[in-house]
């Protein structure tokens, strides 16, 4: 059983810290910093991943983006734009001597064009940060034997992508993450491509734990707007799951059947 | 002796000629813009095209956005040097030019990029005319080591260099390294780069490719618009190049410039001035048939362009810029590269950016050592 299914509360468990919300958002591309953090409020997210290499680690308190991070929010330093395992784990060193946090989202993306993560340093680098103590969330493909592999290596969650990063094209890989879901022993946190409310609800239906969204909350007309949205199809979504869908049929049936008048 | 030609040459070489810009009909223009490909280039920068351009810049605004979000970086140049042992017509800093010449130290150096960095600027281009030994890989090397603790991204734009020295260079701690080609005209490339290292047209147009394979991970490209009689063909080939450049080296991270050629002491006309409409036409031309390359305007253009390019396709801006060594410090103490247009401050240019509903981005990298 899962950390996050043991709970009776229905709580979200990632590395022993305990989550209310299931919707965990990002910080870039946003149109500036206050509308960010007034979406960051209307998401009830508890979990705000921050890219590293947008954070001047060396200058304290100058309109910098987590000067308008929420108070309470937990952070989750990434390391976007780290090309391969030794630069991702140089990142999550820098983050954590700055922040303090052993959290770290694990993202290694060579391809600046894809921003495909890379399957072979990500689990290299995962390697590493584990063995180092970090708290690891690895961005990663939706490949079922590669988050066994993370999960054996000693990750906190996997975080495989629905869609291509930024594409707002939804769960894209629905059936990939079916089968993680059903395999996994660690929270499941579809990252990466949904790009309405219903994309984070279908995801939540299938299982995973958690959604992460970022773009598409930042690039609509109204952020905050869509991040309340989000918020609520993240938990329809989760409710749908525990309630449990009716069987698939191929045929009509009817609601109310013909020997009901025996009851 | 001249350099053998380069991998990128050999397929510009072999590229068929876009034919004549007076030839394309509407119908061609709009084939193009349904599916715009390089192809198609050639019409979209067509006059013919000019009808179209507000349909053109939506369609271009819409990509932007879709690749690149809503965010704009920010980024100075830093000019270490106006030694220069190359003659190009139509450059302030041109060897023989009577002008006031400044090689920084590296002290110097790390003093104008503390003033920058004071302003916000995490991202910097050391900027150079060609002088190997006032501006030495030695230099270079001195002075990316001072400054990457500050300054997480570092490019250069100075002379070409090779293999082993780009190595070196990215060993430092280099990101980034702009090479243009002014021209990709063979034969106007000759007549304007008169002696010095950068008459070896191959020589340059190579040195990119060499500086991918050496590890340099944003390469910038470009093209002096103005410097030749048909702005459309350079145009053409900075994109042709740019794709080019991401098909063979998947792991940089393209950016282009198409400056247009500014009053300096060289006392250069251009032989065809290019409107501001065509201007705009190129950038959006560009944008559609290269929708994942990075776009970069100087503060040669004035405001109000950048501001309006900056909606449609441009997604790195320099900002409040000189172009004289040491002229964030010490300004007037030796000769400037052009004269700027856009004299706003970096926080004026971040404001605006933020009113037109962009993040200014001032930091996007980490120190690579």
């Amino acid at each position: 059983m899962k950390d996050s299914m043991e709970s009776t509360t229905g709580s979200l468990v990632i590395a022993g810290r305990v989550f209310t919300s299931r919707l965990l958002v990002g910080t870039g591309k946003f149109r500036s910093h206050a509308v960010m953090r007034e979406a960051l409020l209307a998401s009830g997210s508890e979990v705000v991943t921050v890219a590293l290499r947008r954070v001047d680690l060396t200058r304290a308190g100058e309109g910098d983006v987590l000067d308008f991070v929420p108070p309470g929010m937990t952070l989750l330093p990434n390391t976007s734009g780290a090309v391969d395992a030794d630069e991702a784990v140089r990142l999550a060193r820098l983050g954590r001597a700055a922040t303090g946090a052993d959290l770290v989202k694990l993202e290694v993306t060579p391809d600046p064009r894809t921003l495909a993560p890379d399957p072979i340093e990500t689990l290299r680098a995962a390697e590493r940060l584990v063995a180092e103590g970090f708290a690891v969330l690895p961005y990663c493909s939706a490949d079922p034997v590669l988050c066994r592999h993370l999960e054996e290596a000693g990750c906190a969650t996997v975080m495989p992508l629905g869609a291509w990063i930024g594409s707002n094209r939804g769960l894209r890989t629905r059936d990939a993450i079916e089968v993680i879901v059903a395999q996994a022993g660690v929270p499941v946190v579809v990252d990466a491509g949904l790009g309405v409310p219903s994309d984070a609800a279908e995801a939540m239906e299938v299982g995973a734990d958690a959604v992460l969204v970022n773009t598409a909350i930042a690039v609509a007309r109204d952020p905050v707007l869509m991040a309340r949205a989000f918020a609520l199809a993240t938990e329809a979504g989760r409710m749908g799951f525990l309630a449990g869908r009716g069987a698939i049929l191929d045929t009509a049936e009817a609601s109310s059947p013909l020997t009901g008048f025996l009851a | 002796m001249s350099a053998p030609r380069g991998r990128f040459a050999t397929y510009l070489d072999d590229l068929p000629s876009a034919g004549s810009a007076s030839d394309v009909a509407a119908a061609d223009v709009e084939l193009a813009l349904a599916r715009p490909s390089l192809d198609g280039l050639p019409a979209l920068l067509s006059p013919a095209a000019a009808p179209y351009l507000e349909v053109m810049a939506r369609q271009a605004r819409e990509l932007t956005l879709q690749r690149f979000g809503r965010a704009v970086r920010l980024f100075a140049p830093l000019y270490v040097s106006n030694a220069c042992l190359s003659s190009c017509t139509y450059c302030g800093f041109s060897k023989g030019l009577d002008v006031t010449r400044r090689t920084l130290s590296v002290p110097e150096v790390v003093a104008e990029a503390q003033s920058l960095a004071v302003q916000g600027f995490r991202h910097l281009l050391l900027v150079s005319g060609e002088h190997r030994i006032e501006v030495s890989a030695n230099y270079l090397v001195a002075c990316i080591e001072a400054l990457r603790e500050l300054v997480p991204s570092i490019s250069i734009e100075t002379q070409t260099w090779s293999d082993d020295t780009y190595a070196r260079l990215v060993d430092a701690g280099l990101e980034g390294a702009v090479h243009y080609q002014e021209t990709y005209d063979r034969v106007r490339y000759a007549e304007v780069h008169t002696a010095g290292w950068k008459r070896d047209y191959d020589r340059r147009l190579a040195s990119t490719e060499r500086a991918a394979e050496s590890g340099v991970r944003r390469l910038g490209i470009g093209a002096l618009l103005g410097l030749s009689l048909d702005w459309r063909a350079d145009v053409r080939a900075v994109a042709e190049h740019a794709v080019w450049l991401q098909r063979h080296y998947w792991r940089t991270e393209v950016t282009v410039s198409l400056p247009r050629i500014k009053q300096s002491a060289s006392g250069f006309q251009p032989l065809v001035p290019v409107t501001d409409a065509e201007y705009v036409q190129a950038m959006a031309a560009l944008r559609l048939v290269a929708p994942e390359v990075g776009i970069v305007l100087s503060t040669r253009e004035p405001a109000a362009l950048r501001d309006g390019l900056a909606r449609i396709a441009v997604t790195t801006m320099s900002a409040g810029s000189s172009t004289e060594p040491g002229g964030y410090l010490q300004p007037g103490q030796a000769q400037e590269q052009f004269a700027v247009s856009d004299e706003r401050s970096p926080a004026e240019v971040a404001a605006m950016l933020e009113s037109a509903g962009y993040e200014p981005v001032w930091k996007d990298a980490f120190a690579l050592r």
